[in-house]
């Protein structure tokens, strides 16, 4: 049975893994390739890496960074933050990602989903997506807003129509973050996530909100999402992959249990 | 031991190199040298993508090298794409020819309901005395990516089911090949690449 993949996501500022809320009281949680090891031995199923900062200056150190968190790592690998050309994507693929997510330049410009995905396939593209529930809407949930720059700015879109379209342009899998939940670990939100996951075929992971054991068999369950991100709950030894999984595998989801 | 990795175009090549390269491999790619695959002691052919990239095959002639290498008991893999290619086509890309070393051809998953790509990690049931998968259990876990799967035959080495029971890995001689990325597959992966390394005519260790 296909199982449901538990993803740990490491936000990196300047080559070191930080955690804040809102991008604010950024807390220093280590160094990007022996978290990535670590999660890795611990079970998680892939491993997400953001560098949150972008900055033109930051490439060289991102590229060092990816390089050196790639080496050793034997589980599927996604990096995003600041890649804007397909350019960007094809360094990022040769320093040993295997996925790319974009965000704001994939808002910016949708032809940049198809120009990834021609040369390292549709399998390479993760299109991440910020929304937030827009309560002026008819329906607040599938009329959510999508917002770039790292959730700063409306860009006019609505969650489920551009889903539907990063699909078409042959988007492999959507990174969804809800805006309302992230850092709250109060759960994910699953009526946006099973609202997007039932407009698409391809699948969907869940951001933002993740607290407890039970959030994650919520939003496998309700939200039907493929996969499940986090990266404030394991850094610090709150909940290691290993026991999140053992304990999900004893509620009935389907997981891939480490060795 | 010298392995030498095709590159036909279809995607990313770094995570395959690295696994073997890991695995103590000494790695050589090539996207067009005739005599490189003339003189391969292994061949790999990775591959994600659309199938239509298999056409480069034929168009550098590296189609031909490549079944004269098969014909010397040259141990191949073909990783996703690439184990694709090697039974008579695909309806991903009609027009393209595969190697035909495998009867039948693959198809996309039949539509249901459930998600197509399948992606993730999925358990496998391997084949009692398959070399490529020996020391792997039934219901280990490796990791899938694909629309388009192959069809089971006797010479499937393991079973994989998403909406349909279809042939995650094969194998008949010096011939191998893996729909799963076995470079992303963690422990499980690296033994399967593991055993391709180790795989001599004869059945004796290297």
């Amino acid at each position: 049975m296909l199982t449901k993949r538990i993803i740990a996501c490491l936000d990196v500022h300047a080559g070191r893994v930080v955690k804040g809320v809102q991008f604010v009281d950024l807390v220093d949680a280590g160094d990007p390739a022996a978290l990535a090891a670590r999660h890795a031995q611990e079970g998680a199923d892939e491993i997400v890496l953001l560098d949150i900062t972008a900055t033109h200056e930051g490439r060289k150190t991102l590229l060092d960074t990816v390089q050196r968190t790639a080496r050793e790592l034997f589980v599927p690998f996604t990096v995003g933050g600041g890649i804007r050309t397909a350019s960007d994507a094809e360094q990022v693929f040769e320093a040993g990602a295997d996925k790319v997510s974009i965000n704001s330049a994939a808002l910016a410009n949708p032809s940049l989903i198809e120009s990834i995905g021609r040369s390292f396939g549709a399998q390479a593209v993760v299109v991440a997506i910020d929304a937030r529930r827009d309560p002026a809407a008819a329906d607040p949930v599938r009329n959510a807003q999508v917002f770039v720059q790292g959730g700063r700015k409306p860009s006019g879109r609505r969650v489920v129509e551009w889903a539907r379209e990063a699909e078409a342009r042959g988007a492999g899998e959507i990174l969804l973050t809800s805006m309302d939940s992230d850092g709250t670990r109060n759960g994910f939100d699953c009526e946006l996530t099973a609202a997007v996951s039932e407009s698409v075929s391809i699948p969907v992971i869940a951001s933002g909100g993740a607290g407890t054991v039970a959030h994650f068999a919520d939003v496998f369950a309700r939200g039907k999402a493929d996969a499940a991100l986090a990266a404030s709950i394991f850094h610090f030894g709150v909940s290691s992959a290993r026991s999140l999984k053992q304990e999900l595998a004893a509620s009935g989801v389907p997981v891939r249990l480490p060795c | 031991m010298r392995v030498t990795v095709i590159d036909y175009k279809a995607g990313n090549l770094t995570s395959v190199v690295k696994a073997l390269r890991h695995l103590g491999a000494d790695v050589e790619v090539t996207d067009h040298d005739l005599s490189m695959i003339g003189s391969a002691e292994r061949l790999v052919l990775p591959g994600v993508g659309h199938f239509s990239a298999t056409r480069l095959l034929d168009a550098t002639g590296m189609t031909s090298a490549i079944r004269a290498a098969v014909d010397r008991a040259v141990p191949f893999l073909g990783i996703c794409v690439g184990m694709q290619w090697l039974y008579a086509g695909s309806t991903e890309a009609p027009e393209c020819l595969g190697l035909s070393h495998f009867s039948g051809s693959c198809e996309r998953f039949r539509e249901c309901g459930q998600k197509v790509p399948h992606v993730g990690w999925n358990a496998i049931t391997p084949r009692i005395g398959s070399r490529l998968l020996a020391g792997v259990a039934a219901g280990e876990h490796v990791y899938f990516t694909h629309s388009y799967r192959a069809p089971i035959s006797a010479d499937t080495c393991a079973v994989t089911n998403y909406i349909d029971d279809f042939a995650a890995a094969v194998e008949r001689d010096n011939v191998m090949g893996v729909q799963f990325h076995p470079e992303k597959s963690s422990a499980t992966g690296l033994r399967i690449l593991r055993n391709f390394l180790d795989w001599t005519p004869n059945g004796e260790a290297c």
